[in-house]
């Protein structure tokens, strides 16, 4: 009878939370984005959001069989790149583009550099980065919505803001008829799976926040309240914001420093926006500061509990 | 800034079967004693009690059987009466194997005549200290420090607040609140008596809001008594931690590497509060307490158990384990340990013996996905992280450079880890390492200065001759 019992260390008693939960609710969050997606691009957004998850998934388990090493797709972070990789491609894009992404972006930017939790840059992100500097032309189309009114075929909302801010109709940016990548266009859907993840205590708040407020308090001083708020309504800001920016792996893990991250993002983001006439400049922005991640968590270290001056 | 009664972080630890909700309506019943009791000499902090009874001795119940071994002990005394089988040995729930003494129950119970205090109210400090030690009285909630050590200040400190914890933060257990509810008067008079003896005006008691009878019961108790506050406190693990209790009801931070009368705090257990009164009033020893046996066995319960009742006893008592029991528990289960022999005997700090199952066997550790909830919930304010990220590269400097000496093993971290790393489990170790690190550097560091002070006087010696 005696060493039935089984002995092991405290605690003994664990939360039900998983890494695979989490990745889960995020793809869930995920979801209605890419519903949307299918709706205003049809079978094409469908085909390339299944290659890019796919290749995703793939890519991470041969690669993790041909290592010998634990294949590990069964946490879902897999499905979770995949996704926002797709959603980060024109709907007008071929069907290798998802399949180059999903492999650099799981080969080269998360798996070489350790697998999940090691990477420094947002795989996703990274992947589009290089495709675009790659192949600029395919993947800076933006290609119109099947709803669209001809009139404004092909140019995204930024564009024309960057001309003139009353072009672009606020309803149509917040449901999401125009314009952009995949999975960038419904604002609505969105802010639903952001909500969903900041309710399920799964991200953040502080760094949408500071990343939407940092860019609309920018337009507020250059162009005035009509022009910030679509500003912030447009391109991949809330994408960024909610999903990318707060990817755990890359980005600060106490809560000044999720704040800074936050700030840094909308600052950079307005920054490229506005002065380097490049209106894409969310991505960039978030990449940056992942690369300046490790340097955030290190000036944000908090005092410990008891660490102060002796109580007189 | 963490809002009304809060100490930073912190965690909601859910229960099982047979946890607080299925327990806390028991009130407490004697448990037979046993045949035979194990009473361990070492069950508290400091050095092992020295037995003072020999093999064949017939003891009564409550008489010095091992006196106390230095300034940090306390004396034991027995359970039973019977007779010495022998000084033998007990496994503890850690897994060590201490000296102890078995003793044959003959059934009688008969006591040795108790000395109850002649002038409880007016007792001088000292006088206090006394009764306390030698009723062998150690903190019940777990940590088993000797009570009459922690009411004795450094000099230049005073008590200025008396603290009672009653929060009760770890699942399972409801020995505290049953107490409560049962003794409230006794504790309150306890309380009463050490604040009459070391003249401090004011005290708090701690309990969590989950205890709303417990609280009323309190309360009540505590009315007529100048200078005692009961104060109910959001339900959150670890707010029993000491230093987490003392900021949550008084809002200061004990240093680090100090201690609670630093703040001009003492911390007691309700439980050890209730033995001071009954070692003050009636003059009893230390001889049994109330402990909560719950989770998977049949009849959950609370139960007045005599020291070194081997846990074998308690679970027949309670019919048994249920069939999904997995692991046995001394302790909560946060920070409890895991044993597997049950001729383990209850001891002075035995607060709980609970029954998990297959789901309390740790699942296998995935790699940290950096989600920071571990540095959330840590209510030390560490960065277990960063912390484990070390240890297990085996570099204690930079972990100690994080703090990792103040972890207060709480088990926060491990609990809210989605890739279920063994944070906890890895600070244990590490703080272990470079406790034997540090002890090590001083042994050698006192060597090298004897070295050159004997080096030094030789060289005097001989300089002298020459001169
Ligand atoms: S075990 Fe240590 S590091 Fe983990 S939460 Fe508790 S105090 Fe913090
Ligand atoms: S809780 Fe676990 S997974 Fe999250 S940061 Fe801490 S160690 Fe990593």
């Amino acid at each position: 009878m005696q060493a039935k019992w089984t002995i092991a260390p405290a605690p003994h008693v664990r939360d039900n939370v998983t890494s695979r939960r989490i990745m889960i609710d995020v793809c869930l969050a995920l979801a209605p984005a890419g519903i949307m997606s299918i709706v205003y691009f049809g079978a094409a957004a469908a085909g390339l959001i299944a290659i890019s998850v796919l290749t995703c998934v793939l890519t991470e388990y041969l690669y993790q069989r041909l290592t010998g090493a634990k294949v590990t797709v069964g946490d879902w972070s897999a499905v979770v790149t995949g996704l926002l990789l797709a959603y980060n491609i024109p709907a007008s894009a071929p069907w290798w583009i998802p399949v180059v992404g999903g492999v650099f972006a799981i080969l080269i930017v998360k798996q070489l550099f350790g697998g999940i939790g090691s990477n420094f840059m947002n795989p996703a992100l990274t992947a589009r980065a290089v495709l675009f500097i790659s192949w600029g032309s395919i993947m800076g189309a933006y290609p119109a919505t099947q709803l669209m009114a001809d009139t404004v075929s092909g140019a995204t909302p930024l564009a024309l803001l960057a001309e003139d801010a009353s072009q672009v109709n606020l309803v149509d940016l917040l449901i999401g008829n125009c314009g952009g990548v995949l999975g960038e266009t419904c604002k609505i859907a969105l802010i639903l799976g952001g909500v969903y993840l900041i309710v399920r205590g799964i991200i953040d708040w502080r760094v949408p926040a500071c990343f939407i407020g940092m860019v609309f308090v920018c337009y507020l001083f250059m162009g005035g309240f009509d022009l910030a708020l679509k500003e912030i309504l447009a391109g991949g800001l809330m994408l960024g914001a909610f999903f990318m920016a707060t990817d755990y792996a890359t980005t600060p893990t106490s809560v000044l420093g999720r704040c800074i991250m936050g700030a840094g993002c909308g600052l950079l983001c307005f920054v490229i926006r506005a002065f380097a006439n490049y209106p894409e400049g969310c991505s960039f922005a978030i990449l940056f500061m992942n690369v300046a991640t490790p340097l955030i968590d290190r000036f944000t270290m908090t005092k410990h509990f008891g660490e102060v001056k002796k109580h007189g | 800034m963490f809002g009304k009664q809060m100490f930073p972080g912190g965690v909601h630890p859910h229960e099982g079967v047979g946890g607080k909700a299925a327990n806390q309506g028991n009130a407490i019943r004697e448990m037979p004693a046993p045949r035979r009791v194990i009473i361990p000499l070492s069950m508290h902090i400091g050095a092992p009690a020295r037995p003072v009874v020999q093999k064949g001795d017939h003891v009564l119940m409550g008489q010095v059987i091992a006196e106390a071994g230095g300034f940090v002990s306390a004396p034991i005394h027995a359970s039973v009466s019977g007779t010495v089988l022998e000084i033998g040995e007990a496994q503890m729930p850690n897994g060590a194997i201490v000296r102890a003494i078995l003793i044959d129950n003959d059934f009688r119970d008969e006591w040795v005549e108790l000395h109850p205090c002649g002038h409880p109210e007016t007792l001088t400090p000292a006088e206090a200290q006394q009764v306390i030690r030698e009723a062998g009285i150690v903190g019940m909630g777990g940590a088993a420090f000797p009570t009459a050590v922690k009411l004795t200040p450094a000099p230049g400190k005073v008590i200025e607040k008396l603290i009672l914890n009653g929060a009760e933060c770890e699942p399972y257990l409801t020995a505290d609140h049953r107490l409560m509810l049962e003794k409230a008067v006794e504790i309150v008079d306890g309380l009463r008596l050490v604040m009459l003896a070391f003249g401090v005006k004011d005290a708090i008691i701690g309990i969590e809001d989950n205890k709303p009878d417990a609280i009323a019961a309190m309360r009540a108790a505590a009315k007529p008594v100048d200078g005692i506050r009961v104060q109910a406190l959001p339900v959150r693990y670890p707010q029993g931690g000491e230093k987490q209790l003392i900021y949550a009801l008084t809002r200061r931070v004990v240093p680090n590497g100090g201690l609670p009368l630093d703040v001009g705090c003492v911390v007691c257990n309700v439980g050890t509060m209730y033995a001071i009164d009954q070692a003050i009033r009636e003059g009893r020893p230390l001889v049994q307490r109330v402990t909560t046996i719950g989770g998977l066995v049949q009849n959950p319960g609370n139960y007045l158990v005599r020291i070194g009742t081997p846990v074998r006893h308690l679970l027949d008592a309670c019919g048994g384990l249920r069939a999904e029991a997995k692991m046995l528990v001394s302790g909560g289960p946060m920070m409890g340990q895991a044993f597997n022999n049950l001729e383990t005997p209850v001891t002075k700090g035995t607060s709980g013996i609970i029954a998990l199952g297959a789901d309390s066997l740790d699942p296998d550790e995935g790699p940290c996905i950096r989600c920071g909830r571990c540095m959330r919930a840590c209510p030390m304010k560490l960065l277990p992280v960063h912390m484990d990220h070390f240890i297990r590269e085996f570099n204690y400097n930079e972990a100690e450079r994080l703090g990792v000496m103040n972890c207060i093993e709480c088990g926060a971290c491990t609990y809210v880890c989605p890739a279920k790393r063994l944070l906890t489990q890895s600070f244990r170790m590490g703080k272990k390492v470079i406790t034997a690190r540090r002890k090590a550097a001083a042994e050698l560091a006192k060597k090298e200065k004897e070295e050159a002070e004997r080096e030094r006087a030789a060289r005097e010696a001989a300089e002298k001759k020459e001169g």
